[in-house]
Formats: structure tokens, sequence, C-alpha cells
């Protein structure tokens, strides 16, 4: 492998580029589905390529090939520096990095159960049961279960003399019921929605969640959404579920601040960010109990954004993004972190597959837990709504205003729980929002949740992120806008 | 296995970076043939073979300047084997004979372990397909620099009107090609070109672009000046309160929420239940002035003419006059309906079945100078961003508007309005086109490139204002 490495650095150098890194990733994924008691999904695929990224001429050149041989991978090094040298033909100025130190290093996150050398027929088995169990339940019209595995080994090297080897072992698992009837369709899912909960992890995250003993409840909250009272439209009390907070923390948190939106690189597509440079320091991002970080490190917890150094090699860092409710920190790489004075990259730059450019992306940005417990914050809630499990989520493109609808919402009266409620929603401003935070649940309710699907960069990457959070209370919040017809 | 890669100088014979040529027909035959073969002689009763290649190039420019610039090219050969009523895939891009025997390995492994299926089909036998033309040679030829220069052109622009553009310029050539072990052989290739651009005028912004099967098809420069001139517009935004309002969309934002109805024509989503169609096919829906049709033959459409099962793309009429009348059927799904297939199934194992990819809206004469000048009071919508369904049997719609929003009196343009968040249900809207442009080949960010028309619809929800 590093041969192959070795001798596109070289050709690159040859070439003229100034610096260069080579990613050489192997990819290996299997995706189970069931629907309605069939197999759905059964597949499996590996993909293994070179990504050549160089500076030459003062600008960016980017190639990639899945043939490694040494005559092509020498010719897409070449290509990439022939990028370089065009990409100048439209430049402003030189990219300039902040310096890295050199790495050469392995590492592995850590797993107990390696799913792809565990009998597949068990795994297929658990998910028909519990596809079984949500059928049994009246009403349930649909039924999906899901399982998926990947496997990602890559290998950096780069001009300044790292090499550093890591392999990703990452596990995903959910299952999901959903109720037609009339002119409704309503579902319920577990752990979470779109493929329930992903961490880097083995086996035994599938094996903690225990599908078959949610299954029943997920098909009967399916059936009793049905005849539950509609969520009012008010502007109140509101109290996140852990999933949906962490999704809120994505959107509300994780997006702004990544610094190449900051910087406008993003304002064709993904778009731009209210947290402009001036805002550094200086902002009241959210009320005093708001602690956000951004966590890449094992310590941290599993998430789809750990990893010992980054794409750009930089080592996993922990990052102050919100402290006792200032905005203190961007997600930044080597040249954005130069672009604004700062010393050093957070390490935060992430590239889906051989074939694309590492690009920023949210790594953990997690939610400090704070000191209650959840029965506690319930039963010192006069009179709101607690919703979980994230139906649908929408935020402009600066990433002020937002709306978030859920599965499934609870009227909370007098301190207790009382009636379930239906299309729950709320929407809101960002900053707003986390001002209005009263209340964070303790370390004991939190939870390291996994965003497998996070859209960005051109062409399009998909990729992970993590999100720490426990439940929390709002307050003043808009609630049920999105199902007003007004 | 040979899988050598061929560079060719590219036509002007001044680029220092060759463009990449794809396989020949032959050679991907060969690949196929060859999976067939060491499938056969590992004990798959039956074996389908895809085999796709990408060769993409894209400069992505911000801050007036070129800051990402990548190309890549690459090859993915997908097996499905089938055993004793057993199904299963396996996908490798490395096309060595053992490679491809490990991958058929996989596929038979991850068949066996499942129950057995007592409604999988035989897979299908030789198929006749209509021949479709979109591989553009300029579109392949296309070079970094030549790129680059656009871009320059565009943010040149971009500076001498104190502005900043963002965007790219994207090209590529990609082909598939498919067999199985009854003899089925399909093959496509196409190109295709891309150049999106965000001009930027503090605090304002807006936006065009444009995606064809030949880079001739579309002027950037063009583009750029479009950009240009209605980011000039969009600056001093007023607000306006939350609520209906008429609101003529242009075809990206049109693209972009209809984009979300497509599935819903799905055999397997109405078998499912998750469909908006459920208990509604052949009522009125949507109003009379709204047919759309499955059309992978329309000129303005990309794609091949077959789809994941081998089986022949055919034109079907979705909705005629605001009833929606067909579905479109994978194989099984036909099977079960007692209907033919459509040629719209997805490749097999999947839970999902089938989908109209190819969209085409009938259009009407009117433009969008006519829909503003016949406009009291309402909206002028560029696009729309970051759109999530909130109420899948209504089709309710959440997101925002960007990049151009317009306020427009007594037939004309009289200012630039703050962003809105909108909850509106496709169907409803669908009832309430009042005008249609002719329809075009539409690009957003939110729905694959449908033909869609601009349209005027009256009692747009608004729902929320933003801050900008």
């Amino acid at each position: 492998m590093w041969d192959l490495s070795t001798n596109a650095l070289d050709t690159a150098r040859l070439r003229g580029a100034t610096y260069a890194d080579v990613r050489m990733m192997h990819l290996r994924q299997r995706d189970l589905t069931t629907k309605n008691g069939q197999v759905g999904t059964l597949a499996q695929s590996e993909s293994i390529g070179i990504g050549v990224r160089v500076l030459a001429s003062g600008a960016w050149g980017f190639a990639s090939t899945d043939r490694l041989t040494r005559e092509s991978v020498s010719a897409c090094a070449a290509q990439a520096v022939s990028i370089a040298k065009a990409s100048a033909l439209a430049k402003r100025g030189d990219v300039v990095m902040v310096p890295e130190d050199a790495y050469i290093d392995s590492w592995q996150s850590p797993f107990r159960k390696d799913p792809f050398e565990l009998p597949l027929e068990n795994q297929l088995a658990l998910l028909l049961a519990a596809d079984a169990e949500m059928r049994r339940v009246k009403g349930v019209t649909l039924t999906e279960t899901g399982m998926q595995f990947r496997k990602i080994d890559s290998w950096f090297a780069s001009s300044i003399g790292s090499r550093i080897h890591q392999r990703k072992l990452i596990t995903g698992c959910g299952i999901a019921a959903t109720f037609f009837q009339g002119e409704e369709i309503q579902k319920r899912s577990y752990p979470n929605s779109f493929g329930g909960q992903h961490a880097l992890e083995g086996y035994e995250l599938v094996e903690s969640l225990e599908l078959l003993k949610h299954a029943s409840r997920v098909g009967e909250e399916a059936s009793a959404l049905r005849s539950a009272a509609q969520c009012p439209e008010k502007t109140g009390t509101l109290i996140l579920g852990g999933s949906q907070l962490g999704l809120q923390i994505h959107e509300s948190v994780g997006h702004p601040i990544e610094l190449d939106r900051v910087l406008g690189q993003e304002a064709n597509f993904a778009g731009t960010s209210f947290l402009t440079l001036d805002q550094l320091n200086k902002l009241r991002y959210g009320s005093d109990i708001v602690n956000v970080v951004a966590d890449a490190r094992l310590e941290h917890g599993p998430g789809l954004g750990t990893f010992a150094y980054d794409d750009e090699g930089v080592p996993a860092q922990s990052t102050d993004i919100i402290k006792d409710g200032q905005f203190r920190g961007y997600l930044s790489s080597r040249e954005t972190a130069y672009l604004i004075g700062l010393p050093r990259s957070s390490g935060t730059m992430r590239t889906e597959s051989w074939n694309r450019l590492p690009i920023i992306r949210m790594t953990n940005i997690s939610l400090n837990p704070g000191k209650w417990g959840f029965e506690d914050l319930i039963a010192d809630t006069d009179d709101g709504i607690l919703m979980e499990t994230n139906r649908s989520w929408s935020i402009d493109d600066r990433r002020y205003q937002f709306q978030f609808s859920t599965e499934l919402g609870w009227e909370i009266k007098g301190g207790k729980k009382t009636r379930m409620l239906k299309n729950p929603s709320y929407s809101g401003i960002t900053t707003e929002f986390w001002n209005s935070c009263d209340a964070i649940c303790s370390r004991n309710h939190w939870t390291l949740w996994g965003t497998p699907n996070c859209g960005k960069g051109q062409p399009m990457q998909t990729m992970g992120t993590g999100h720490g959070a426990a439940p929390a209370r709002f307050r003043n919040v808009k609630i049920g806008s999105a199902f007003s017809n007004q | 296995m040979s899988a050598a890669r061929k560079f060719a100088k590219s036509s002007a014979g001044k680029s220092a970076v060759s463009s990449v040529e794809l396989f020949p027909e032959h050679e991907l035959r060969r690949i196929i043939d060859a999976v067939l073969r060491l499938a056969k002689s590992t004990g798959a009763d039956e074996t389908e073979v895809h085999v796709d290649e990408t060769a993409d190039s894209l400069t992505r420019f911000a801050n007036n300047a070129i800051h990402q610039n990548v190309a890549e090219h690459g090859l993915n050969v997908s097996i499905r084997t089938v055993v004793d009523s057993r199904t299963a895939r396996a996908t490798t891009n490395r096309v060595d004979e053992d490679s491809l025997r490990a991958a058929i390995e996989a596929s038979l492994s991850l068949a066996h372990s499942q129950p057995k299926d007592p409604h999988l089909l035989p897979l299908p036998g030789k198929q006749r397909y209509q021949k479709v033309s979109r591989f553009v040679k300029q579109t392949a030829a296309l070079t970094p620099e030549a790129r680059a220069r656009a871009v320059r052109l565009a943010c040149d622009l971009a500076i001498q009107n104190g502005q900043v553009a963002a965007g790219i310029f994207a090209s590529g050539l990609q082909q598939s090609a498919m067999g199985n072990s009854r003899g089925l052989f399909a093959a496509y290739r196409e190109t295709h070109a891309e150049f999106s651009i965000t001009m930027q005028e503090n605090p304002a912004a807006s936006w065009a672009k444009a995606n064809a099967a030949s880079v001739r098809d579309f002027d950037p420069q063009k583009l750029a000046q479009r950009a240009s001139e209605k980011a000039h517009l969009a600056v001093d935004a007023r607000e306006l309160s939350p609520g209906r309002y008429t609101a003529i969309l242009e075809p990206a934002a049109v693209l972009d929420l209809v984009g979300f109805l497509f599935y819903d024509f799905s055999a397997t989503a109405l078998e499912d239940k998750r469909s908006c169609l459920n208990d509604r096919m052949g009522k009125p829906l949507f109003g009379k002035n709204i047919s759309i049709t499955d059309d992978a033959y329309h000129p303005l459409q990309l794609g091949a003419p077959f789809d994941g099962e081998g089986m022949p793309r055919q034109q079907v009429l979705l909705v005629d006059r605001g009833v929606p009348k067909n579905l479109v059927f994978a194989r099984s799904t036909a099977k079960s309906a007692g209907k033919k297939p459509t040629g719209h199934g997805f490749a097999l194992p999947n839970e999902y079945g089938e989908a109209p990819m190819n969209l085409v809206f009938a259009g009407g004469d009117s433009s969008l100078e006519k829909m503003v000048a016949s406009t009291d009071r309402g909206l002028l919508v560029t696009r729309l961003w970051y759109i999530r369904e909130v109420d899948p049997y209504e089709k309710v719609m959440t997101g925002m508007t960007r990049d151009g929003l317009f306020l427009v009196e007594n037939g004309k343009v009289t200012s630039a309005v703050r962003n809105f968040r909108f909850n509106q249900s496709i169907l409803e809207l669908l009832r309430n086109v009042e005008q249609l442009g002719p329809a075009v080949r539409a690009t957003g960010e939110e729905a694959f490139e449908m033909v869609v028309p601009a349209m005027k619809v009256r009692g747009f929800h608004c729902s929320e204002v933003t801050k900008f």
C-alpha cells in the first residue's frame, strides 16, 4: 500500500506539486433489510482506490483512480497536478496552510464482535423476528428493519512525511412500523428514525438495542398515533428527547460552525452561516447551561465522528464550540485555520471515500450533560410537550430558522406525562432557541447518537456524524406550526 | 482480466491533462461474460451482472476563485446470483478474476443465508431497447482548463459588479451495461455537463443553474449574468408577514417540490400503503391543467432506456388532466397486479420496487413575464431549499425560499423579500395552478432533473419568515 502512495507523492513532486497527500481506502459494506416479513435488501460491496490531492502553482487539484498499478497511480498523481495548474487560472492568491507535524501511526476503532465474521443467518433471523413482532400489532400496515455494517481501512500519506493507517468498524441497526388508515400515515421507529442508531462499534451495538423487547411497543405506538390528539399550535414549553436533540445540534450548531461555510466556500450549495467571524467569542449562542464540544477523540465515545486522525493527517481533538452559552470555536482545516489566523487546524477534514476530496465535516458535536434526572424534569414541568424521534427537519441556508417534526409527542400537565399527541412539530430561530434552554438531563440519560446520512460537498459526499445529547427543556418555543393551515 | 485504462489527449491538443476514455462496449460485455462463466462454475442457478463506469470532473469556485477541482474515474461490477429461490447481490470495483470470483461467492453466501422466496421470478430473457443518443463528444472532451477559463470569466463579472461568485462547472461520462445468464444484454452511455452559480451582493444572493447532456446547451456566462442581475435586485429585502400568497415558481422551484412526488407512483409504494395515491387512483386529485408522463425518451431527458432488471423503459401516462391514471411496475409487482412491467424496477434485491425517474410535466404557453404581468400581489420564487416531508399522505412539504425572493405588485416586480419557510401540500399546489410555462429541463438541488414548467399558483402557504 505504502509503495503506491510513495509513488504518487514522488510523481506529484516531480510534476511540480509543493504539497501532496494521498489516501488509499478500502471500504466494505453489508446491508440487510426486511419488509413485511420478507427479506428486502441483501447486499455486500467493496471498493478500493486511491485519491491524490496536491498543491501546485498555489492552487488545489485532486484526482482519483481505482486501478492500483504503479502506472495508473502515477497517471492519477500527474492528473492531479495538471488540474491544480488549471485551478491556478482562476485563483486570487496562493493557498497557505497552518503547519502540522508528521505522524507515523496505526489505529483501529475498538469493537467486541465483528459482524462480518458472525453468521449472517442469525442477523437475518433477528431482523425477521423483530419484523414479526411489529406485525402482530393490529392495524400495522408496514414493517421495516435493517442492519448496516461498514469496515473502512484508510492509508494516509503526505509529502510532509505522515504515514497513518486507520481501520474503522461501523454498525447501524433499527426497526420501524407504519400505520395507514383513512387519510393518515403514522410511523414509529426504534431506537431512532432513518435507520436507527449508528456507532463506531461492532455487533455488540445490535445486541445492546434489544430489538425484540421493543418491537411490539413500536407497533403499538404506531397504531396508537392514529387515534392520538393532534399536537396543539401554541408557544410553550418543549422537552426534546435525546435523539431529536441530537439532530437539533447537528442542524443548528454543527453546520453553522463549519468554517468553509462561514468563509463562503459552500455558498452555492450547502449555504453559508450566520456565525460570521465577528461573532467568535462575542455571540451569546445559548443560555449559561449550554456547553457544546466538537470531540473526535475516542474518550468522547464510539461516535460516527470518532477517529485518531482526520483525512488531512491532523490528530483528533476536542474543541469548545459553546462554553457557558458563549460561542467559542469553529470546525477548521489547515487551510481555513490559516485564513482566520488560527495556529492549528481543529482536525475535521473528512472524506467519504477514496474518490472524494476531504472537506470540513462535523466530528462528534455534543451537548454536555446537565444535572437533571429525566423523571425530575418531567415532574418539574407544569405545562409542556415532550417530542421524540425525528420525522422531518429543515433549516435555512444560513442556519437561522428551523422547523422540525417528530414521530410522537406527549402532553405534560402538572408534572406528568398525560396523553399522546400526533404530528408534533416546533420551529424557531437558532440562537433564540438555545438561549431558551433551562434544563438538561444528566450523564445517565446522555447518548452519543449517530447521524449516518449528512450530505455536503460537490460532488456530494455522505458522512456519519456523532451527537451526544440528553433530553433537555426549552421555554417559549413555537409549537405546531408545521400542521397549521393558516 | 485486462483493465488497462486508456488516456487520450483532449481534442484541443493544448491541455496537459488527458481526458479519460470509457471502455468500449465489447470490453464491458467481456467482463459480464467472464462473470457469467465463473458464476455458472461456482454453482449459481442464475446470474445477473451490472457494470457501471464513471469518469467525472468538477471545478468548484467560491470567493471569485477556484478552490476545489477534482476528477474521478471508477468502475463497479455488481453481481446478483440466484440459487434455490434465493437471491443476493455483491459489488466490487476490482475486475481481476480472483476478485470477481470472490464477489460471486459473497453473493452466493448471502443468498444461501436467507429463507426461500417462493415469489422470486426467474431472470428475464433478451429484450429489445429503443436507441437513445446522449453521448456528446464536446462534453466528453471538456478539459479542466476550459472549465477554469469559463469560471474565470464568471468571477471577473462578479468582481466587475462588486459581487462574489460561487458555484461549480462539472462534466462527465458514464456508461452502464448489464447482462444475465438468460442472454439479456443492455448497454448505455451518456455525457453530462452542469454549471451552477450563486452571485452574492451582501447581504443578498441569487442563483442560476443548467444541466444537459451537451455542454453546448447552456452558456455559463449568460447564467452568471442572470444570477448577477437578480442578486442586485435582491438587495434591500423587506420583511412581509407570513400567510398565503400567489406564487410564481420558476422551474427549479417547481422541480424541487414536485420531485418529492415521484415515488408515490410506484406500485410497491401503494402496496406498502405509504403512497399519497392510496385510495386516490382514478379520482380527480389535481387541476385539469396537470398531466404527467414518465418518458425516458423525451429529448430533454437523460438516463438509460432500461431499468435495473434489464426491462425496456416504457412511456407511462401517470396523471391525465388531474387524474392519477397509472403506476409504474417492476416485474414482481406487475405479476402480482396482473400488469405488464413498465421498465421502472430497481436492481434486485430491494424493498422499494420501482419508481418513475424521467418525469415530464405537460407545460403551458405562459411565461414568467406574463405570470408577473397578470399578478396583482404575489411572490416570484427563484429556488427552494431544504425541503422535507411533513405529512406523507397529504404530501405537505416544508422548506425555505432561497437566493432571490421578490414581491410582485400590480404586474411588476417591486422589491426583494426576506425568505420564507413554507408548509405546503403538493396535492393542493397542483390543484391551484393558474398558469403554466413551457416545460423545460429543470435542475435544482433536492430532486433529480426533470422536465417541468414554471407555475403560477394561488394560496402558497408561507408559514414563517427568517432573518434575511
